[in-house]
């Protein structure tokens, strides 16, 4: 590892240690509460053999008579103790229970509302089954972690000091024997914990790699299947799986040495226990009952030593994970909207681009100085060859992407000094990918619009020329869509999504690509709706038929990020130029 | 568990090696209060220190011997687990890969992208979990009562009394608890679905603003997922506590009669110690059988889960049919098809194209245009009629052959996150002539070459930075590489341009003139020069000829073609 790893390692850790903390800061009174559950359930439990050993020396070492009335004292003692007991920890493992499902739900609740605030950008360039794995098997290692864990430290942390002080009263002498396990039982652990962190965030990053891979490849079964690649596929699959296991194996490797040697130490104590107890018998400076407890104790002193093996390599595993999803919380959100951000209630609708620039990445730009005036109600179409950046416009008019440089104004507002929500909500939108949710149909419609009536949506349905598809399914508007939708088409879908943006009563209309999964018959229909929709209604239409777009009254024409040509259909084919071009190939 | 058994046997014999060692492993453990009860009972009595010193060395030897063979054994567990886990997920895989389409519906993706991942994950813990203890508590349960058994049967007697209410405790909190940890797998699958949703429709959802509802949506899903996993971990902390005051019972219950047996002179309190040592250790080993039955009702859970996967029954199978002598290469004959086996999506198909023609296919949304696709493919099985290349049905066409004879792209296809020249090239052994003249004739060329690094470009998982256009050119040149017998274009130039289009199929009738092409598109310039086109109206066909014919005899075509090319239909 180089020294700056080194460096760095211990500090992430304690972060990551101090925000987990805040996690349980929110559940301390229920901590407390399990706090003290804990000392009471132990400290009975810990009388035990205390008292077990008493009832031992009044059997007495056999030359004398059994004391059988103490021997039944102390038996009823130890059976109300341990009744106690169990009856306590049986409460305290459902109150923890309680408080690390508190807590999870807690931290999928935070990621998941951070993650609805990610730019859109995040998820074009990280693969859902990573972020899945985060929500997912992330958080369930922490969780698991903390339901189990954090009560094992508890009850070890009392039942160590409980059974020391124990021991310290039958033999402090005895004692002495831990003075040398014990430090060499810790030292076995952190030297383990050292080596073994890195094992375990390489295995959940590989975990989440495979899983990224999996999402990838098994939504394309069919085309694999199609090209008969099942088996490269296969293969390729296997070579992260044997990462996967690889890293999984790894961390096992060394993880599980630490359990025998920490139980190495504990047998070695016995031993040493034992031996000197025996001397301190002969020398008549311990009691035989006392011996019997004492080793009891030290039994149960390193029991919990042990288990803690065990927990640190549980904790590093957790803190991995728990490491990957604070690394998502981080990321950057979407720029808070600036603090007096007026909110536009309904706006005209006109639209400028002044000396736009702006890349996705830096250093990238892609579109260099765009000016545009779109005015209120009018129809501007982009047009233009493939990859020319015009998807890019619609990102900036929805404020998906701030410009580098240069404003996009709606109503000669700088949409930087409106709140997102009241420029994205000027706007109805189709975009070229439908995105339907697991739900019924008339939710999927209704979304933008929740308090719609059935006889909206069937309007925006009947609009949209879905309608009679609708009712054709076994369940109407209630027929439920999986997130395959396996019993709808490509078209389908999109005239659904249509629906679903005649239903909103925007100012503006954004159509991108809106119309190219459906047949021009089903075209023909939805465009004589649209005109109604569109009417007095500022458009951007991206299209590739020109039949769609040679009545805008502003035509514009995109070319690697520029807009080469403005203007409308007849004036652009008398300039004789790129749009003319593309207009007659069309024929060709 | 029958698969997982089946997949393990390989690994029986370094299993049985692992337990044998971990058996030693064990066997020290139950040695050291056999010994440290010698050395109370039969030692300190001489008053020997050397042999106090001998017998206490005899326990580090143990205590060694303990520590090197536990390491060894759960070093083997990993091995062992990780191998089994790999063999697991490459079987489930393997069979994803090859289920068909149907089954893939019926298994949804996501579910299967948990079955591969989580599920496997679960596997894979208890695999690894069940070796570490799953032995080692056995052996350290029964040694411990032989060990008993041996130092006072009647004692023992007392401890045997309490197994089977134990046994009966455990049985009872598992039967309820598998099933909450099934219900708990489906309800984290439906939390997955919402996060997936999430990320795929973020456009839409920010557009609509949303956010909140969205917020509103998980935290049910999430409130499930946390409820159920409440039920099933309340309903599984009962097993410790109650196991721990019946073995305490016990415990007290043999000291109370271990007092009379003393009394008897029927036993010595030496005994009693190491009696309760051993109690100690069979009380723990008791704990971690209970938590392996936690640890086991959740790995079986998935195991179930995964088994479905690889137990769903073998579908479309190669049938053995007689070849027709025919000279047209593709044939359907009165083909009938329903996805859900009720209504009808496809009905009475029939058409035959020769080699090296095109044919164009225009209907409507839903009208049944890519079931055809699928059909001729044999993605999905047709319900009545034949479907012949060369003559040969399509079921009697091994699937290595028939798959081979197509370059397709479908409708949203996809992008590996590979480099360009991969996707193009898509496992198939390609030439660099091959994969040049594809992305030439795909009108990939320009934009390719524009790419820094070329061929060499990596493409992004979905494509996610590349643009549509991009995207469906690299499919296109991906379709045509190793130039197959029949290209399947299903609406695949909807995002191209009206030049590249034209640009594509001059290029297609150029170079690659003698494959039959099937090119599902909405726009009429992009088939109207096919050699036939079929109108296709709710799964039944409106007609079928050229372009010209047509016009003549079909009026949804001429209603379409006048709107397309020009004609009286104004834009919006």
């Amino acid at each position: 590892m180089p020294p700056k790893g080194k460096m760095e390692k211990p500090k992430d850790t304690k972060r990551t240690l101090l925000r987990l903390a805040k996690y349980l800061g929110h559940q301390k009174y229920f901590l407390l509460l399990a706090l003290i559950l804990t000392i009471s359930s132990n400290s009975l439990a810990l009388f035990g053999p205390k008292i077990s050993g008493n009832a031992i020396d009044a059997i007495g070492t056999g030359s004398a008579p059994v004391d059988f009335e103490s021997v039944f004292y102390y038996c009823r003692m130890m059976i109300l103790f341990y009744a106690g007991s169990s009856m306590l920890s049986l409460i305290l493992s459902r109150l923890m229970i309680h408080i690390s499902q508190k807590i999870s739900y807690q931290m999928r609740k935070d990621l998941f509302d951070k993650l609805v605030e990610l730019p859109v950008g995040y998820f074009d360039t990280h693969p859902a089954g990573d972020v899945i794995s985060r929500m997912s098997y992330d958080i369930d290692t922490v969780n698991t972690s903390l339901s189990h864990d954090l009560l094992q430290i508890a009850t070890s942390v009392i039942t160590v000091t409980g059974s020391l002080s124990m021991m310290i009263s039958l033999s402090p002498k005895l004692v002495l024997v831990f003075a040398f396990t014990v430090p060499l039982s810790i030292f076995v652990a952190r030297t383990m914990a050292k080596r073994v962190h890195p094992l375990f965030g390489k295995r959940s990053r590989k975990l989440g790699e495979l899983n990224g891979y999996v999402e990838e490849i098994i939504s394309g079964q069919k085309t694999i299947k199609a090209y008969h690649q099942e088996e490269t596929m296969i293969e390729r699959f296997d070579r992260r799986n044997i990462e996967a296991v690889d890293a999984y194996y790894d961390a096992d490797y060394y993880g599980t040495m630490t359990g025998p040697s920490v139980m190495f130490v504990n047998n070695l104590s016995l031993s040493l226990v034992s031996m000197f107890g025996s001397m301190l018998f002969l020398g008549n400076q311990i009691s035989l009952g006392s011996l019997s407890s004492f080793v009891l104790y030290s039994r149960k002193f390193s029991g919990p030593i042990n288990e803690f093996a065990n927990i640190m390599s549980d904790l590093q595993s957790a803190l991995a994970a728990a490491e990957r999803v604070f690394r998502l919380m981080d990321q950057e959100p979407e720029l808070h909207d600036k603090e007096n951000a007026l909110h536009l209630t309904e706006a005209e609708g006109f639209v400028d681009m002044e000396h736009v620039k702006f890349g996705y990445l830096p250093g990238k730009t892609i579109i260099h100085d765009l000016n545009l005036h779109a005015d209120k109600g009018s129809l501007v179409a982009i047009v233009g060859p493939t990859g020319a950046g015009k998807t890019t416009l619609i990102n900036l008019l929805m404020r998906f992407y701030d410009p580098e440089s240069g404003a996009v104004k709606l109503d000669d507002y700088d949409l930087r000094d409106l709140t997102r929500k009241s420029v994205r909500s000027q706007y109805a939108m189709v975009l070229q990918d439908t995105w339907l949710f697991e739900g019924t149909i008339f939710e999927n419609i209704a979304y933008g619009k929740p308090d719609a009536t059935l006889d909206e949506v069937i309007a925006a349905a009947k609009a949209a020329r879905i309608h009679s598809t609708i009712m054709r399914f076994p369940n109407g508007y209630d027929t439920h869509l999986n997130e395959n939708g396996l019993n709808i088409s490509q078209g389908q879908k999109q005239m659904l999504t249509i629906a679903r943006a005649m239903l909103l009563d925007a100012k503006m209309l954004i159509l991108d690509e809106a119309t190219s999964n459906v047949d021009t018959r089903t075209e023909i229909e939805i465009q004589k709706a649209m005109r109604n929709l569109m009417k007095d209604k500022t458009c951007f239409v991206i299209a590739h038929r020109l039949s769609t777009i040679q009545n805008a009254d502003t035509i514009l024409v995109v070319q690697a990020g520029e807009i080469v040509e403005q203007g409308n259909h007849t004036e652009l084919l008398k300039k004789n130029g790129l749009y003319a071009t593309l207009y007659k190939s069309q024929f060709q | 568990m029958k698969h997982l058994i089946q997949t393990m046997r390989p690994y029986f014999p370094k299993m049985s090696l692992g337990i044998s060692i971990k058996f030693i492993g064990a066997l020290m453990d139950l040695f050291l209060p056999w010994i440290l009860s010698h050395l109370i009972d039969e030692i300190v009595p001489l008053k020997n220190h050397k042999l106090i010193f001998l017998w206490g060395g005899l326990m580090i030897c143990c205590a060694l011997t303990a520590l090197i063979t536990n390491i060894i054994s759960n070093r083997i567990a990993a091995w062992v687990a990780r191998n089994t886990t790999e063999q697991v997920r490459h079987n489930l895989f393997t069979k994803i890969m090859h289920l068909s389409s149907h089954q893939m519906d019926e298994f949804t993706i996501p579910s299967l992208e948990l079955r591969l991942t989580s599920d496997t994950y679960n596997v894979h813990r208890m695999i690894s979990m069940m070796q570490r203890m799953g032995i080692r508590a056995p052996i350290l349960l029964l040694g411990g009562i032989a060990m008993t058994l041996s130092l006072d049967p009647v004692l023992t007697a007392i401890l045997i009394c309490i197994l089977p209410f134990i046994g009966l405790l455990v049985y009872l909190v598992s039967k309820k608890g598998v099933p909450l940890y099934r219900k708990l797998q489906q309800h984290s699958d439906h939390m997955v679905r919402v996060v997936r949703e999430n990320i795929t429709g973020v456009r839409v959802i920010k557009a609509l603003s949303k956010t909140e509802h969205e917020k509103e949506r998980f935290h049910k899903a999430n409130d499930q997922v946390v409820s159920t996993e409440k039920e099933a971990g309340y309903t599984m902390s009962l097993t410790n506590p109650i196991m721990n005051l019946m073995l305490n019972t016990g415990l007290t219950l043999v000291i109370l009669v271990g007092a009379y047996r003393v009394h008897w002179g029927l036993t010595q309190p030496g005994k009693i110690i190491a009696f309760m040592s051993y109690f100690t250790i069979i009380m723990n080993s008791m704990m971690a059988v209970t938590r392996m039955f936690t640890m086991a009702s959740r790995g079986s859970a998935s195991a179930g889960r995964i088994a479905e996967v690889l137990d769903a029954p073998e579908d479309l199978i190669v049938i053995d049919k007689p070849r027709i002598h025919e000279e047209e290469h593709i044939v359907f004959d009165h083909v009938n098809f329903s996805y859900q086996k009720k209504e009808n999506n496809l009905t009475d198909i029939s058409f035959k194209l020769k080699r090296g023609e095109t044919l164009g296919i225009l209907g409507a949304t839903g009208s049944g245009k890519s079931t055809i696709i699928n059909l001729l493919m044999r993605l999905y099985d047709k319900d009545s009629g034949e479907i012949r290349i060369n003559g040969q049905p399509v079921e009697s066409i091994p699937a290595e052959k028939l798959y081979t004879m197509f370059g397709v792209v479908f409708q949203n296809d996809f992008l590996i996150a590979e480099s360009v020249r991969e996707n193009i090239e898509f496992g198939r052994n390609l030439t660099d002539e091959q994969i040049q003249l594809a992305a030439k004739s795909a009108q990939a060329t320009e934009f390719i070459d524009g790419l820094e690094t070329k061929y060499n470009h990596m493409i992004a998982a979905r494509g996610a930075n590349i643009s549509g256009g991009q995207k469906q050119r690299l499919l296109i040149a991906r379709a045509l590489a190793n130039h197959p017998e029949i290209l399947i274009l299903d609406d695949s130039s909807s995002a191209l341009d009206y030049k590249t289009d034209a640009n594509l199929r001059k290029a297609l009738h150029e170079h690659y003139s003698d494959i039959t092409t099937i090119v599902i598109a909405q726009r009429i310039s992009s088939i109207m020069h096919s050699d036939q086109i079929l109108v296709l109206d709710d799964g039944e066909m409106l007609g079928i000829g050229t372009h010209e014919e047509l016009m003549q005899s079909c009026e949804l075509y001429r209603m379409i073609a006048n709107s397309q090319m020009g004609g009286d239909f104004d834009a919006a």
